[in-house]
């Protein structure tokens, strides 16, 4: 939350000038359209007639019903509770998100038949690459952020290396330098262990540069408190230091997960049958393209949903501390 | 005086860069000894206290603490820090945790005290600097007065043999600072040896052995309180006394 103020102010879509300024522009915003093909048209003409040779007077009749039915739920909407408003602007939303679905006339049967398939084996290889790949880069992180924090030449030399390196090469590259690249040196490595690697490798990278300035956000004096009362550096950084930064560390790290859940498509190109690759090869054979890829695309968005939902969690949890 | 010294300093430099922070200091602490430093901003009195634990290294000289020399690569150095607590201007209590679990922590992780006698201990030294009732709240939610005598607590958990104090007053409101002074001058009545850094002369006339008295990284004088207030010798001493008592 911004900081609240306690002075009471006027909800802003119930200000005079907003509510007018709104009605204004989507008024404008839907003249500019040719609506008379539409079904409101249809439903409209009654009052304008036959919407296709309603001309000027039709446009303007059909701009005005939307401008007010969007400016009356706007209104009605600015008087319910915090929480209700945050729903129904979600639901209404969706609904209209899934209004522009409706325009491609998917073939749901098909979508049904497919579907099982599709998680069973897509989604629970998303899932498990990711997961795996999201422990070690957590774990890359911590070591790589200590490493470059500290004052050993070696150990500064290899993170900032490792982090320059694999922030700056596409992911794709990384993923066919690993899996291509590594056979040349003599280790043959299968398509999922290889994907695996290269998504821990290049999260560790950014993860580490997160990590590095979550411990630095921390106060000297934590360190000096602890490290005066004999903690070891190791107790230290587990006990004070990481469990401190943790909320700092908390919102990119979770935004590197949901990049994670979605780059984790990427390892498709080796052949890992993961959501990704599912989505494009089982609409293949019937040019159901379409059909495919945007259940695909439905199932990432849940599932980036659910990261959602547990970094809200986690970031309450650890919010306890700060309540006064 | 013939009481074990815990704290010895010989001839002790310490420079940052090319800045001679601490040039020569010579000071032996005694068992039960109440030694109060003060001296102008910058004058070197936290890079001092902060040698003893070895927060900060000295460059030349010796020092030595309970008969352990901290100097060079210290193996044993958590070891020594265990037995000398410090409390800071700033509180410095672990904000992730509550009072209970700051005095907890030491005990039980350093020392690998059970949890319920760590409890037991945090709780009777809660009781000591007058704040049990506190035991289960975040450091947030406590006054600056509060704080620190929190952060006394959680240093006298770790039952050391001698108290640091730097400027434990300086960051507090005027109404708070008596209490923190109060728990101070009962743990000097209860015989802990101190080294104190502040400003409260009020505090030094009661409570120190010694007093002493530093500027631009030396010690310039040092006496009992009576000699030091009553009697200083040196024109350092004295501007610094009337600047520091005029208000
Ligand atoms: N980490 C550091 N790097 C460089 N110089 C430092 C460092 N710490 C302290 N100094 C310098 O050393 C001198 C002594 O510092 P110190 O903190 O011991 O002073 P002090 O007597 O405690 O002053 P104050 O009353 O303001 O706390 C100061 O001039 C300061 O600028
Ligand atoms: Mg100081």
């Amino acid at each position: 939350m911004l900081y609240p103020d306690t002075v009471e102010a006027e909800v802003l879509v119930h200000k005079p000038w907003f509510v007018g300024t709104m009605f204004g522009v989507v008024l404008m915003a839907f003249m500019a359209f040719n609506l008379s093909g539409t079904g409101l048209a249809e439903l409209m003409r009654p009052v304008i007639g036959d919407p296709s040779t309603s001309g000027l007077y039709g446009r303007f009749a059909i701009g005005f019903t939307i401008a007010v039915i969007f400016t009356l739920n706007v209104v009605l909407i600015g008087f319910a509770p915090l929480k209700l408003q945050i729903g129904i602007v979600w639901l209404e939303l969706l609904l209209l998100f899934i209004a522009f679905f409706e325009t491609f006339h998917l073939s749901l049967p098909f979508i049904r038949e497919k579907l099982p398939f599709l998680v069973s084996q897509g989604v629970v290889t998303t899932l498990y690459v990711s997961a795996i790949s999201i422990v070690i880069a957590s774990a890359i992180a911590v070591a790589g952020a200590v490493a470059k924090l500290s004052n050993n030449g070696f150990a500064y030399a290899i993170a900032s290396f490792y982090t320059s390196f694999f922030r700056g090469l596409p992911l794709l590259m990384q993923v066919y330098l690993i899996y291509l690249g590594l056979p040349q040196l003599g280790f043959v490595i299968n398509a999922v262990p290889a994907g695996i690697l290269a998504l821990s490798l290049c999260y560790g990278a950014y993860m580490t540069e997160i990590f590095r300035s979550g411990i630095q956000s921390i106060d000297r004096g934590q360190w000096e408190a602890s490290r005066s009362m004999g903690f070891g550096f190791a107790l230290t950084m587990r006990r004070i230091i990481l469990p401190q930064a943790l909320p700092v560390i908390i919102p990119p790290t979770g935004n590197q997960f949901i990049s994670m859940l979605k780059d984790s498509s990427l390892v498709s190109v080796i052949g890992v049958w993961e959501l990704m690759f599912l989505a494009r090869t089982l609409g293949q054979k019937t040019f159901q393209h379409m059909e495919m890829l945007i259940s695909a695309a439905m199932i990432y968005w849940v599932l980036s949903i659910c990261l959602e939902l547990i970094q809200s969690r986690v970031e309450r949890h650890y919010a306890r501390s700060k309540v006064r | 005086m013939s009481a074990q010294a815990i704290i010895e300093a010989r001839a002790v430099s310490k420079w940052y860069g090319h800045f001679h922070a601490l040039k020569g200091i010579n000071l032996t602490v005694h068992k039960g000894e109440r030694i109060v430093i003060c001296g102008p901003s910058g004058s070197g009195k936290s890079t001092l206290i902060r040698c003893f634990n070895r927060l900060e290294a000295h460059q030349e000289g010796e020092i030595v603490v309970n008969g352990v020399a901290l100097h060079g690569r210290m193996s044993n150095v958590a070891a020594v820090r265990s037995n000398i607590g410090m409390v800071f201007q700033h509180f410095n209590l672990f904000p992730h945790m509550t009072v209970l679990m700051n005095c907890m922590a030491g005990p039980m992780w350093v020392k690998g005290v059970p949890a319920v006698e760590a409890r037991q201990t945090a709780l009777q030294f809660l009781e000591r600097v007058r704040i049990p009732e506190q035991a289960n709240k975040f450091p947030v939610q406590l006054s600056g007065g509060q704080q620190q005598r929190v952060a006394i607590a959680r240093s006298l958990c770790m039952k050391p043999d001698v108290m640091l104090f730097d400027e434990p007053t300086s960051a507090l409101d005027p109404e708070m600072v008596s209490e923190v002074l109060e728990t101070m001058t009962g743990l000097a009545r209860d015989g802990m040896t101190m080294v104190c850094v502040t400003h409260e002369m009020g505090f030094a006339r009661a409570v120190a052995d010694r007093v002493i008295f530093m500027d631009a990284g030396q010690i310039v004088e040092e006496g009992t309180p009576d000699a030091f207030f009553g009697n200083p010798r040196h024109d350092r001493t004295k501007l610094f006394l009337s600047q520091i008592l005029k208000h």
